[in-house]
């Protein structure tokens, strides 16, 4: 009995490969199994290989698996891809319609069902992925009973007969690998039972969404683009029934200007995308920052420059994200440190950037946006709003025409009445201005005000800007993001050494004074992260002067670090 | 009620005198008094330009916004709060060049507020280059052998992107441009008026006298009928555009906000948005 097995089911893209997937580990997180899947894919439609990586566990695992146990080939492109991935004595089901066949040299198991064939017998070939779930089902000696029920919930609608030769599939492909599995230990596919925890199962781009409702959120504009998009239709399936809408814009600059115009009327609005539509957007972010307006843009980093590897993992837009607007302003960028806790950055990025009346960049990447994963439930008493110093009614009067919105103040932020309330009417402007927001170019004005907007930094801004991880005193500390976290701390448990992982929420400003005490006291300072400059190793440098104990893991391939490779990493850096 | 004086602020322009925008700021100052607003009532984005700052100008609620881009700011303004009346404005630069996609949008996209180009046919605080309507031949800094280019139409572009309202007036005409804002906010949808605004400093052709020569007036049309796209089109291309008056205007066309069902249509802005509890379970039911 095992308590972790990896499943992975391949084909040409456009061949159902993703539903699959979806269907089988649905069904595995509601029985319970802690969830971690990983999708390769590419920006075709149909054709090209694809994959769904699927790891299933009786303990929580947040890192795509070091190798494979079980893989489903549709096609004989998914063995050569895929079969050394394959522990010793591992099994592939493969399609008989391609006769298959494995390299001799490995040592695993090729067992043939027609998949095709006995979906046609049934019905439709449509069904060959039933077939394969029933196969793989019968190898993890898992009881049907569970994939019926997901059945039910996928095609009642579609009628009792689709319903009914959907089972008939299951069970086909069920009965056909009875037949063949006699001589293998099945000990070796089969999961201890799962806990009974309560969970869910749900993409990273899901948690954003669901967290940008409860942050407000009732406008929402966007420009379609991968791995940001599943955001904007998340927005468009469930704002209606709260009485808000999603524009599918233009271009980004237009996505980003509209979230600034409605965030400025005093709705709460954001945008999401990634590196090339961030690009686009840089005038417009630094408008947010001098006018004050406040702005949440999710940016779903994925592989650059350019178009570069538009559906892989990356992190190399860190840079850009945190200097990349012309001029100085105070912005703030975060990451979440894994899916659950994005539903609650999302909804405090909305806060900070209306507290301090500036542009939020929330962070997120590829494999953390789209990889499906089990997470604990969200809990709706731990939402706080927090609508800083907008203000929305009427003020009293005053004797300037203009309210003076730029006031000066302490914290650098100031009182910000949303038009179409009696005596709160003022300019805004991009161009530098008066406390009124009419234009002032003079250097005394200048300097009072580039000083207050840039004040704001100076405050305490998240609640909890780092996560510490891993053993609490060491002698090397890792310092990773995003969806690299999990993969980090899964390393470091398997390691002999005291090892200290901080899971960095706060990019920038940097938490330096607190980061400083886990700095000063490790030899050495790791930075795991997805990009070739080591773009957040930098930014650490920038802040922080013991350089030469700080060493880097990069890796820009365009596939996610798994845990094996990490740990060679780190030994080859701290032996 | 409020009155035309009550949208003046303290602020003392800096256009050159003479400047066609002068007049078009006096024409909204007008055109808001007379459809009964109260200035705070009204949010007036605009662009980048000599045109631009008219939304330090007028005491209104005022977003000067970045070159090109007052139509989305002033889109999402709007999409968030249904009850503010949302005026934008800027150059033909701003509207023609650098924002053009925005402007064909929004034209498409028929959100309920008024766009008011200030056309000089000229790049005026850039100091005097060409511009997308500026004529075929004309000299100026970046054309010193004339314009290459043929210019654009706004009005035929506007009638191809599915405008719902089109309008056009010089900005000396200030009785017959503030009839035309008037009815351009009354209009339901997206309401599209461009004005020719002579630059006096650096457009030495298209002036004044040279605009009143050269437009012509539709109500001096005789079978002129601004309902029907076939006259429209036809009378725009017999005019190479320089038409005067609302030249263009679908009254049953729905406007976006209209068409959304769920739209909650008065406004999005609250103060504490919740998310009741049965809707939050209900959707953190489906990550399951
Ligand atoms: C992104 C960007 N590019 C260029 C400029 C410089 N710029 C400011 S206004 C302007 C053109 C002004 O012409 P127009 O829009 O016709 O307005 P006008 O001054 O004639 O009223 C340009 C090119 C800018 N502000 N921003
Ligand atoms: S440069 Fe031309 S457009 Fe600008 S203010 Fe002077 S006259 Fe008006
Ligand atoms: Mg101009």
């Amino acid at each position: 009995m095992k308590d972790q097995i990896t499943w992975k089911v391949g084909g040409q893209q456009g061949e159902g490969i993703e539903s699959t997937g979806e269907v089988f580990s649905t069904t595995l997180n509601r029985m319970g199994y802690y969830l971690y899947s990983y999708r390769h894919f590419s920006s075709r439609i149909k054709g090209g290989h694809t994959n769904n990586n699927i790891r299933i566990s009786t303990r929580e695992v947040r890192a795509v698996a070091d190798n494979t146990n079980i893989l489903v080939a549709f096609d004989q492109q998914t063995i050569d891809v895929n079969a050394h991935e394959l522990v010793t004595g591992g099994v592939i089901i493969a399609d008989e319609k391609f006769s298959p066949t494995v390299d001799d040299a490995l040592d695993v198991e090729l067992i043939v069902i027609p998949f095709t064939e006995t979906a046609k017998e049934i019905g439709s070939q449509l069904m060959k992925n039933m077939v394969a779930i029933g196969a793989s089902a019968k190898l993890m000696d898992i009881n049907l009973e569970h994939f019926y029920e997901m059945v039910h919930t996928l095609f009642a609608r579609k009628g009792e007969d689709i319903v009914e030769s959907n089972r008939k599939a299951l069970n086909a492909g069920y009965d056909l690998m009875a037949e063949k599995v006699g001589h293998l230990n099945l000990d070796d596919f089969k999961l201890n039972a799962p806990d009974d925890k309560e969970k869910l199962f749900l993409i990273g781009n899901d948690a954003i969404s669901f967290g940008a409702i409860n942050a407000g959120v009732r406008f929402m504009a966007a420009y379609p683009i991968t791995p940001a998009s599943e955001i904007m239709e998340y927005m468009i399936k469930h704002l209606p029934r709260f009485g808000g809408t999603v524009i599918q814009t233009e271009d980004e600059i237009s996505a980003v200007m509209m979230a600034i115009g409605s965030n400025y009327a005093g709705g709460r609005s954001f945008t999401s995308s990634a590196g090339p539509g961030l690009s686009l957007m840089m005038e417009s972010i630094g408008l947010s920052g001098m006018t004050e307006t406040p702005l949440v843009v999710v940016d779903t980093m994925r592989g650059g420059p350019s178009t570069g590897l538009p559906t892989k993992q990356e992190q190399s837009d860190i840079m850009q994200m945190v200097y990349g607007t012309h001029g100085d302003i105070p912005k703030i960028v975060l990451a979440p440190s894994d899916v659950e806790d994005a539903f609650y950055t999302t909804i405090e990025a909305f806060n900070l950037a209306e507290i301090y009346q500036l542009p939020v960049i929330l962070l997120s990447d590829l494999q953390m946006s789209l990889g499906k994963q089990t997470s604990d439930p969200f809990d709706q008493s731990k939402v706080e709003i927090n609508r800083g110093k907008t203000v929305f009614t009427d003020m009293e009067a005053h004797e300037t025409d203009y309210f003076h919105r730029y006031e000066d103040t302490e914290d650098g932020v100031s009182r910000r009445p949303i038009p179409g309330l009696k005596n709160g009417i003022h300019h805004v402007t991009g161009v530098e201005h008066n406390p009124d927001g009419t234009p002032n170019e003079g250097a005394e004005n200048r300097k009072t005000q580039m000083d207050k907007r840039m004040r704001k930094l100076s405050n305490q801004l998240m609640k909890e800007p780092f996560k510490v991880h891993g053993d609490e005193e060491s002698d090397v500390l890792m310092l990773s993001i995003l969806s690299v976290n999990g993969v980090v701390d899964e390393a470091v448990s398997r390691l002999d050494e005291k090892v200290t992982v901080i899971h960095l929420k706060q990019i920038y400003p940097m938490p330096i004074e607190k980061l400083r005490p886990y700095l000063d006291g490790a030899k050495k300072i790791i930075v795991i992260e997805h990009n070739y400059n080591g773009q957040l190793t930098s930014i650490l440098k920038m802040n922080y002067a013991g350089h030469e104990r700080i060493a880097s893991i990069l890796k820009y391939d365009g596939t996610p670090f798994k845990p094996n490779e990490v740990v060679a990493e780190i030994k080859g850096i701290i032996n | 009620m409020a009155t035309f004086k009550d949208f003046r602020n303290h602020i003392k322009p800096n256009w050159c005198p003479g400047c066609g925008d002068f007049s078009i700021q006096a024409a909204i100052q007008k055109a808001c008094a007379a459809n009964g607003l109260e200035p705070e009532e009204l949010a007036l984005v605009t662009g980048i330009g000599c045109s631009g700052r008219l939304s330090g100008y007028i005491k209104s609620y005022g977003f000067h916004s970045t070159h090109g881009r007052s139509l989305p700011v002033a889109q999402g303004i709007k999409m968030a709060n249904q009850e503010l009346t949302v005026i934008a404005s800027g150059g033909d630069g701003d509207g023609f060049a650098i924002g053009m996609g925005h402007t064909i949008h929004a034209l498409k996209r028929n959100i309920d507020i008024t766009y008011i180009v200030m056309d000089n046919q000229i790049y005026g605080l850039t100091k005097g280059q060409t511009s997308p309507t500026s004529d075929a031949g004309f000299v100026t800094k970046t054309t010193p052998d004339g314009a290459k280019e043929n210019p654009i139409a706004p009005l035929k572009a506007a009638m191809a992107s599915g405008a719902t309202f089109i309008a056009q007036s010089l900005s000396s005409d200030i009785k017959g441009l503030t009839a035309i804002i008037q009815e351009a906010l009354n209009h339901k949808g997206f309401s599209f008026v461009n004005v020719f605004s002579p630059c006096v400093t650096y457009n030495k052709i298209n002036t004044y006298d040279w605009y009143k020569e050269n437009i012509v007036d539709i109500a001096d049309l005789e079978d002129y009928d601004n309902a029907d796209r076939a006259i429209v089109s036809k009378y725009l291309e017999e005019h190479n555009g320089m038409l005067k008056g609302i030249v263009y205007q679908d009254k049953e066309a729905k406007s976006y906000a209209e068409h959304i069902e769920s739209y909650n249509d008065t406004n999005n802005v609250h103060e504490t948005p919740e998310v009741s509890e049965n809707d939050f379970k209900e959707l953190m039911a489906s990550f399951k």
